[in-house]
C-alpha cells in the first residue's frame, strides 16, 4: 500500500441516474504503467478523472498518496481565440519552471523550435506534444495521459509512446494511460484493465514478436514500441452498454 | 490638490481604468461579457436600497452585486441552463425588482440619468479614496489567485488535477467584479462600465501575444482613454461617460489595423 499513489476501491460515478461506470479498482504504484482501454463511452475518461480527483466517486472511494506532483494529459483542450497564449505560457500554467526545465522538456517532445510560437498556431499533433511537454517539465510522481496519441500519425505515435518510456526510466513514476486502441498498447505497459461501463477483463500484454496471430496479420513492421493485448471476456455487451444475460459464459 | 473638481475626476478616472484592465480581459478570456452587465442592472436595486436607508450608495451597490455574483454561482450548480439564460434571467429580474422597489418607495428621487451615465464630475474625495483603496486591494488579490484563476480559465480539470482550486479563485473573482463595478457606479454608470471593462480589453488582444502584455496594454488603453475622453468632453461640453467609451472604441479600430502586414509588404516591395 505504501507504494501505491493513487488507489480506485469500487469506485462507480452516476450521472443522470445513470452509472457511466462502476465497481472499478486499480492502483498505480510508483514506476508502474496502467493502461486503460475500452470503446467509446465506456467510461476511460471518468475513471482517470476519479483518479485525479476531478470527480467524486459517488460509490466506494478513491485515494490519492499525499503530497505527490500530478500531471494530467487531458483528452481535448480547446484555447479560445482571445486568450494570447505562447508555448511557454503553456507550458508555465500550472507552475512557474525554469528555462532550462522548459526546453528540456520541449526538446523531449521534438518541439523546442516552437518555444515561442503562439499555441493557436500549432497543428493538432504539435499540440499534442506540447501537452506532454507541459505534463513532464514538472517531473510528476504520477502521470495521467488521456489519449496522449490521437491525432498523431503512426510515427509520431511511436516517437511519443518512446518519450513516455525514456521518461519513465528517468524519473520512475506512475502513469495511468488511456488508449482507445483495443489491441494494442505500450509494450512497457504493466497491466491492462478493458472497461466497458465497469472492468471486462484486465491482464498484462503479451509481447508482439511472441505472438503468432499478430504476426500473421502485420508482419513485422510493428514497432518494438508497441505490444498487443488479448482480451479474456466471459460476456457480451448489448448496443446499449447493458451485460447480455444470454450468452454470459 | 483634491480640491478642484477636475483633478478629483481625473483621479477617481485613472484608478478606475488601471483596475478595469485586467480584470476585463479575464471578463473576455471567460466569456463572460454579459456578465458584468448583468451585475451592473442589480446596481439600480443598489442605488434605490442606499437612498432608502439612507446608507452609503458604494457599499449598498457591492452588496447587492455580491449576492447576485453568488447566485449566480447557486444557479449554475443547481440547473443545467446555460450561461446566458442564467445572466439574462438575473439580470432583468433584479432591473425589474428595483423598479418595483423605486414605485413603492415614490419618496425617492433619483436622477436615472446619472446612474446610466454616471457623473465623474461630481466625484467627491471619499469616492476617490474608495477607488484608489478599493482598487488596490482588487488588483492585489487578483495577482494573488491570478495562476489558478488563470489555468482554471485555460482548462479547468487540468488546474483541478494538478492541486490548484479554480472554483475558489472563479467565487474571488466574481466578488472582484461585483466590487469593481460598485466603484464605478458613480464615475461612469452602469451603462458604461462594461464598456470600460470590455473594450480596452478587447483592443488589446489585437496588439498582444502574452496574456500578462495583454492585461498590462489594457490598463494603458484604459488610462489613455479616460484621460482624452476627460479632456475632450470638456472642450466640446459632451457627457463625460459616453466619451470616454467613444474614445477606446476608437482606439478598439486603430488596433484592428494590421500594422505588422502593413509594414511587411512595405519592405516586400522595396526589396
Amino acid at each position: 500500500m505504501q507504494n501505491n499513489l493513487i488507489e480506485l476501491n469500487n469506485c462507480g460515478v452516476v450521472r443522470n441516474q445513470k452509472w457511466l461506470v462502476k465497481g472499478v479498482s486499480l492502483k498505480v504504484s510508483q514506476g508502474e504503467i496502467v493502461t486503460l482501454i475500452g470503446p467509446n463511452g465506456s467510461g476511460k475518461s471518468t475513471t482517470a478523472k476519479m483518479c485525479l480527483n476531478i470527480l467524486k466517486p459517488d460509490e466506494g472511494f478513491n485515494t490519492i498518496k499525499d503530497d505527490i506532483r500530478i500531471s494530467y494529459v487531458p483528452q481535448k483542450i480547446s484555447i479560445d481565440w482571445s486568450l494570447p497564449l505562447r508555448v511557454i505560457d503553456f507550458v508555465n500554467l500550472v507552475i512557474k519552471h525554469k528555462k532550462s526545465e522548459i526546453s528540456d522538456s520541449l526538446n523531449m517532445t521534438g518541439i523546442k523550435h516552437l518555444i515561442y510560437e503562439d499555441v493557436r498556431n500549432l497543428s493538432g499533433g504539435e499540440f499534442q506534444r506540447l501537452l506532454m511537454a507541459r505534463a513532464i517539465a514538472k517531473e510528476p510522481h504520477f502521470l495521467v495521459l488521456d489519449e496522449p496519441v490521437q491525432g498523431v500519425d503512426y510515427p509520431g505515435e511511436i516517437a511519443l509512446y518512446k518519450t513516455i518510456q525514456e521518461f519513465v526510466k528517468k524519473i520512475n513514476c506512475g502513469i495511468l494511460l488511456i488508449s482507445h486502441n483495443l489491441h494494442v498498447v505500450m509494450s512497457q505497459t504493466d497491466y491492462v484493465i478493458c472497461l466497458n461501463g465497469h472492468v471486462c477483463c484486465a491482464g498484462t500484454p503479451k509481447t508482439v514478436i511472441k505472438d503468432k496471430e499478430y504476426l500473421k496479420l502485420f508482419g513485422n513492421n510493428i514497432d518494438p514500441t508497441l505490444a498487443f493485448y488479448e482480451h479474456n471476456h466471459d460476456h457480451e455487451h448489448l448496443p446499449d452498454g447493458s451485460i447480455d444475460e444470454s450468452k454470459k459464459v | 490638490m483634491f480640491d478642484d473638481f477636475i483633478v478629483r475626476a481625473f483621479a477617481a478616472g485613472i484608478g478606475l481604468a488601471l483596475i478595469t484592465g485586467p480584470l476585463g480581459c479575464f471578463i473576455v478570456w471567460r466569456r463572460l461579457s454579459y456578465f458584468g452587465d448583468t451585475i451592473a442592472h442589480s446596481a439600480l436595486l443598489g442605488v434605490t436600497i442606499a437612498y432608502a436607508m439612507n446608507y452609503n450608495l458604494t457599499i449598498a451597490v457591492f452588496v447587492v452585486s455580491c449576492f447576485l455574483a453568488l447566485s449566480l454561482l447557486f444557479l449554475q450548480r443547481r440547473t443545467r441552463l446555460p450561461d446566458d439564460a442564467l445572466l439574462g434571467l438575473l439580470a432583468h429580474s433584479v432591473l425589474a425588482i428595483g423598479l418595483v422597489l423605486l414605485g413603492i418607495l415614490s419618496f425617492i428621487r433619483i436622477d436615472l440619468m446619472g446612474l446610466l451615465f454616471g457623473d465623474i464630475l461630481s466625484v467627491n474625495f471619499t469616492d476617490v479614496l474608495f477607488v484608489w483603496i478599493g482598487g488596490g486591494i482588487v488588483l492585489t488579490v487578483l495577482i494573488l489567485i491570478w495562476r489558478p484563476l488563470f489555468a482554471g480559465t485555460v482548462n479547468i480539470e487540468l488546474a483541478k488535477a494538478e492541486g490548484l482550486n479554480p472554483d475558489l479563485a472563479t467565487a474571488i473573482f466574481t466578488l472582484l467584479i461585483a466590487s469593481v463595478i460598485a466603484i464605478s457606479i458613480k464615475i461612469v454608470g452602469i451603462l458604461l462600465i462594461t464598456g470600460l471593462l470590455i473594450i480596452p480589453a478587447s483592443a488589446s488582444r489585437n496588439l498582444s501575444s502574452t496574456p500578462i502584455q495583454m492585461a498590462i496594454t489594457s490598463s494603458i488603453i484604459g488610462v489613455f482613454s479616460l484621460v482624452t475622453g476627460l479632456q475632450t468632453s470638456m472642450i466640446w461640453n459632451t457627457p463625460t461617460g459616453p466619451t470616454i467609451l467613444v474614445i477606446t472604441l476608437g482606439v478598439f479600430i486603430i488596433t484592428l489595423i494590421p500594422m505588422k502586414k502593413l509594414l511587411i509588404s512595405k519592405n516586400k516591395i522595396k526589396s
